[in-house]
């Protein structure tokens, strides 16, 4: 009966494992597809970026200040996330919220410094329309910004999930440690938005 | 030597192909151009190639899977056998000699049959410069040389290589002359160049080979080749015709039109080929010679001078 | 309101739509109500609908698939009637306007929702049950897949009567396919459809990668695994590199065509070759993508019926890998006519060929599976046998086609389409249908019908070469495809024979209906009964459960020692089902209708964005994340089945087995 109890016991634990592994395993290959996509898209960005038609080119309308702020918000962002997931394997709900809502207010303030700046360019006749250099650079970097923008969705999301827990569910656990994941590497792609679109763009 | 195997090897299998299938009407077996006589012959050594291999395991799996019915309980039966080195070295090496073998063919012909390689110019022909537009849903073809333009017909003198320039107008076609040899395809704002020769008088099929739209069933022309003084009668007919084409008249030409007749005419507005092309490049155009861009009016002045 | 939606917009004056707008609402309505009738509507919902059980989303993915083969190879008898007719100055009877659309639905059905939902269908049935899992990785990602596909697959038959379809070819290639040339919705309803099943084809890839990586019965190494699974994982490996680019590559025609960007365009520094390179990018694995898993079917079906493992496992791995690897360093073989060097055409052309060199393994490999075999002529092996020398035709002309300077003249001819439609018919469609002859018995308890088996297959092979030898003939006289009349009188008794070939497919699938309508009728025949699970006497782990197998599929997971571990297990005298043991709790996801409900948002969202109803593609928008919201604030998402439960269906079973062997 006790070895009975104890199987049940072992098969348990290995049936919690079996669940729980896939799930950051199949969010990792998830995140290795879109970064597939940002792959093609600066491939694109490759092909059209002397496609000026006429039109005025990157060194003209980039301002590197306002990127470089919005790479300062967007780096400092990743850093408050781990703060947060910190706080969320000790359990603790309130730092975890309060940091957080740091992230969620940085990633906001990036988002809308990006909204600016492309505005100010439409607002020019610099819009995605003008040519296909523009059009490769809105929509790379404004996939980019999409992608911000569902994380900040997500992050609320799992903001009121977590909110007043004392003790952290495995599947909770996960939702965060997956949207960590997608936070850092959203990270990443805009550190190669910045080097091979504004940087080497500008230079 | 293979030069002088592949002719019998084609004539071979051509006889055998007339007794099945009549074969030897077909516009790919019965090529009126140097380079759609190579194609053909390429066609033919290469099918012959994988039949080496096709057709024994064609016969391999009906015997095999004969021989080895559950009914015939006089064949050997080995449940456990499923592997064997001899064999799988067979199956690797076999398919690779004559991939290899055909790789071969293949580098060659890229280079031989390049759509972009000049043709040798015989002792008395010199080449024939055409340019093609591609419009919807019809051929407009100027002769730069003779400052004529037709519309769905192509004239050419036999045994003279003609030089291709082509482009689009629209969307994307395929200029092709199925009896004459390769295709290539008619892009807007990009230049593509076939060189072919045809080696008899006739009147051959051209069509577009990339779906455009519309009317592409009806975007045929006529692919005339005749003798060269045939050809000059027929340069000389053209220029009598009273239609010019200058700027304006091509934009009506270039309006969508389906089933578009033969047009000619005898005087064509000079750079209207290379203002189509960079009108898709904001004024730019690739100077063949140096493959710079340049703008269109620098390329314009450049022309003239050389002229 | 309605942004460009009009009364305008139902084609109420084409008979032939008309037509078929009235049958199928009168299928309709017949299906709805004899559901009504008997009162299944609860059933449906909570045992299919809401269904994330891989072996009913399986079948609903067949069902699925089988419907739009209907679709598709009406359209394909259509194409073939307006070319017998139309020659020498009669139009025929379908304009270019719709005759281009027909072509266009066609490849675009076929592919997408006849060819992928087969192959899903078969990785759902088959894979968890192969590997000793009891579902897979997420199973509430197979339920939205299969949804996002079902949904894609309805918005691109409303183009039917609302609206029209592309008119552009399956690739819609621009800048054809750009507002300037195709200013209709047509290009739209291709784009949001086909992006839409993209998702849930992802998402697919991604939970069987994930499943069969991690979810392995213990001591199934990689190298002991079934090769169908094997197939499912590289074509798993493919979806997830190549659909991420079909995703950007139709985004960005939707940028150029929504907020009129300039990728493609003519103008604009647009590069329609660009479009051609990503699209083929992806297209190329595709096709590897449909006809890895058809060769695991017929590496399975050619051991189980000649009584013998398969002939070189390790090289069939090998090369199943190789043809992964090559298949994305192939693409520009698609437009060797572009006027790319000498140079990278012999690159690409070299590297298609060796392709053909772990194919031509792959073939001697099933010979020799069959060589000092006992093999047994099931209507499986018929059509295997069939595809091994249809393939073998269809790989050589490719092969030729591969060769850069023999495909100036061949390129986009019907020699092309015959090509293809060689290597589609012949190696990927009859391999799904041997494998639905395989696995029917698993799924249903009950097997296929033999004698209309064989009479379909017949006919799908005398038709297919009836249909496509004129097609390869028609393109050595230098007829293009997507002709809508001719006149060229060489032409006209070729395409007469195809039409002919067409009809004897139809022949074909009509035997198939009735093979599916006899065998239900006669299923209770014990000659049919399925009553061991394991009809065929066959190899791998999926047979050693019931057919069909209880919903957790194993009661107690197996241990894998060798390679065809259930044919091991029964010549050890082990009894890989533990009967009798002691059962223990299962743990098992609960049904969930979200899948569903974002599928219907999606649809709302598709549907609204083609026609610029913005107001209701926003609440189509809204419906997919708060729908995705409310499911990750569930928390009652599983549940554990009592040991108790187990071991009564297990009894059940083991009992069905003894009563049947001492008969």
């Amino acid at each position: 009966m006790a070895e009975n109890i104890m199987a049940h016991g072992a098969d348990h634990a290995h049936d919690e494992h079996h669940h729980e592994l896939p799930t950051i395993f199949g969010f990792w290959l998830y995140l290795m597809t879109d970064c597939i996509v940002f792959g093609t898209l600066f491939c694109v960005f490759a092909v059209m970026r002397n496609q000026f038609a006429g039109g005025p080119t990157g060194k003209e309308l980039f301002d590197l200040q306002g990127v470089g702020l919005e790479t300062a918000i967007l780096l400092l962002s990743s850093i408050t996330y781990g703060f947060g997931m910190i706080s969320a394997h000790k359990g603790k709900s309130g730092p975890l919220l309060g940091w957080f809502a740091i992230t969620f207010l940085l990633g906001l303030s990036f988002l809308g410094l990006e909204i600016r700046e492309f505005s100010h360019m439409i607002a020019e006749g610099n819009g995605p329309d003008r040519s296909a250099f523009l059009s490769a650079f809105f929509t790379l970097v404004g996939t980019h910004g999409l992608h911000v923008t569902f994380g900040l969705i997500w992050m609320a999301v799992l903001m009121v999930q977590s909110a007043g827990k004392t003790v952290f569910s495995e599947r909770l656990l996960n939702k965060l440690t997956m949207l960590s994941l997608f936070w850092h590497f959203l990270d990443i792609v805009w550190i190669c938005v910045f080097t091979f679109v504004y940087l080497m763009s500008v230079i | 030597m293979k030069r002088t195997i592949l002719p019998k090897l084609s004539s071979l299998l051509c006889m055998g192909s007339t007794l099945l299938l009549a074969g030897c009407d077909w516009d790919l077996m019965d090529p009126k151009g140097t380079i759609g006589l190579q194609e053909k012959s390429l066609i033919i050594t290469s099918t012959i190639a994988m039949l080496l291999v096709v057709v024994p395991v064609c016969i391999m799996t009906l015997v095999f899977a004969w021989q080895y019915r559950a009914g015939n309980r006089t064949s050997e039966y080995l449940p456990k056998w499923s592997h064997s080195n001899k064999i799988e070295v067979a199956v690797w090496t076999i398919p690779s000699i004559i991939i290899l073998f055909l790789g071969v063919i293949t580098y060659q012909t890229c280079h031989s049959l390049d759509p972009y390689k000049p043709l040798p110019e015989g002792a008395s022909a010199k080449p024939l410069n055409v340019e093609v537009v591609a419009l919807d849903w019809k051929w407009l073809f100027i002769y730069p040389d003779q400052g004529i333009a037709t519309v769905n017909q192509l004239a050419m003198p036999v045994n003279t290589p003609v030089n291709f320039n082509i482009t689009s107008d629209s969307v994307m076609n395929s200029f092709f002359i199925p009896r004459l040899g390769s295709m290539i395809y008619a892009m807007a704002g990009m230049q593509t160049q076939l060189h072919l020769s045809a080696t008899e008088a006739g009147d051959y099929l051209g069509e577009s080979a990339n779906f455009s739209g519309r009317g592409f069933s009806d975007m045929k022309f006529h692919a005339l080749a005749m003798s060269d003084t045939d050809f000059n009668a027929w340069v000389e007919k053209v220029k009598a015709s009273s239609e010019q084409l200058d700027n304006a008249d091509y934009s009506k030409l270039a309006a969508p039109s389906e089933a578009n007749p033969v047009e000619y005419f005898s005087h064509v507005e000079p750079g209207l080929f290379n203002g189509i092309v960079a009108k898709y490049n904001n004024g730019m155009i690739m100077d063949k010679s140096t493959g710079k861009m340049m703008h269109m009016q620098s390329a314009m002045s450049d022309m003239q001078m050389k002229e | 309101m309605l942004g460009k939606l009009s009364f305008a917009a139902i084609p109420y004056d084409v008979p032939i739509l008309v037509g078929t707008f009235l049958g199928v609402a009168v299928a309709g309505l017949a299906v709805l109500g004899l559901v009504t009738y008997y009162g299944k509507w609860g059933y449906l919902w909570r045992e299919w609908l809401t269904s994330v059980d891989h072996k009913r989303l399986g079948v609903m993915y067949i069902v699925l698939a089988l419907v739009m083969l209907f679709r598709g190879f009406a359209d394909a008898i259509m194409m073939r009637s307006q070319l017998a007719l139309a020659y020498a100055g009669n139009p025929g009877y379908l304009p270019p306007h719709h005759y281009d659309q027909i072509f266009s639905a066609h490849g675009t059905i076929m592919i997408f929702f006849m060819a992928m939902a087969f192959m899903t269908g078969l990785f759902n049935i088959v894979v968890p049950l192969q590997i000793g899992a009891r579902d897979v990785a997420f199973p509430f990602l197979n339920s939205l897949s299969f949804w996002m596909t079902t949904i894609s697959a309805v918005l691109i038959n409303v183009s039917l009567f609302i609206g029209e379809f592309s008119q552009c070819g399956w690739l819609a290639y621009p800048p054809l396919s750009e507002s300037q040339f195709s200013p209709g919705v047509g290009v739209d309803y291709y784009i949001w459809a086909v992006q839409l099943s993209g998702v849930g084809t992802l998402l697919t890839g991604v939970n069987f990668f994930t499943t069969i990586v991690k979810m392995r019965a213990p001591g199934m190494t990689f190298m002991k695994m079934p090769i169908f699974t094997w197939t499912a994982l590289t074509a798993s490996v493919l979806i997830m590199v190549s659909f991420p680019v079909l995703t950007v590559a139709l985004g960005l025609l939707g940028l150029d065509r929504y907020l009129g960007m300039h990728f493609f365009t003519n103008d604009g520094g647009g590069n329609q070759m660009l479009y051609l390179s990503l699209i083929w990018a992806w297209g190329h694995p595709e096709v590897y993508i449909l006809i890895l898993p058809a060769f695991g079917v017929f590496s399975e079906v050619t051991s189980t019926f000649s009584r013998k493992p398969l002939f070189g496992y390790n090289t069939m791995v090998y090369a199943t890998c190789a043809i992964m690897v090559l298949s994305f360093l192939v693409w520009l073989h698609h437009f060797f006519t572009m006027g790319a060097g000498a140079d990278v055409n012999a690159f690409f052309g070299i590297m298609t060929m060796i392709i053909s060199i772990p194919t031509g393994v792959k073939i001697f490999n099933w010979l020799f599976t069959m060589y000092k075999g006992r093999v047994e002529f099931h209507a499986t092996m018929y059509w295997t046998i069939g595809f091994i020398i249809t393939f073998s035709i269809g790989g050589m002309t490719g092969v030729m086609m591969a060769i850069p300077a023999a495909d100036f003249v061949l390129h986009n001819s019907l020699f092309l389409i015959a090509h293809f439609h060689n290597v589609i018919i012949g190696g990927v469609y009859f391999g799904y249908v041997a494998g639905m002859n395989f696995w029917f018995p698993k799924v249903f308890g009950f097997k296929l019908n033999e004698a209309w088996g064989k009479r379909a297959f017949w006919f799908w092979l005398v038709g297919f070469y009836f249909a496509f030898v004129p097609l390869y003939v028609l393109g050595f006289e230098g007829m293009t495809r997507r002709l809508n009349h001719y006149d060229n009188p060489a032409w006209h008794p070729w395409l007469l024979i195809a039409f002919g070939g067409a009809l004897l497919i139809a022949c074909g699938i009509v035997c198939q209906l009735m093979q599916i309508y006899v065998s239900i009728r006669d299923r209770a025949l014990p000659e049919n009964v399925d009553v061991t699970g394991d009809p065929w006497d066959a190899r791998t782990l999926e047979w050693s459960t019931s057919s069909p197998p209880p919903f957790y599929n194993f009661a107690v997971v197996p241990h894998v020692h060798d390679l065809d571990a259930f044919a091991h297990d029964k010549e050890m005298g082990v009894d890989t089902r533990a009967a009798g043991s002691t059962y223990e709790q299962i743990h098992m996801p609960k049904n969930t209708a979200a899948g569903f409900f974002v599928g219907v948002f999606s649809l709302v969202l598709g549907f609204a964005a083609i026609w610029y109803i913005w107001w209701l593609a926003a609440i189509g928008l809204l419906g997919v994340i708060v729908t995705v919201i409310m499911r990750s604030a569930d928390n009652d998402v599983d549940y554990y089945v009592p040991a108790s439960e187990v071991a009564r269906i297990e009894n059940e079973h083991t009992r069905k087995i003894m009563a049947q062997a001492a008969e």
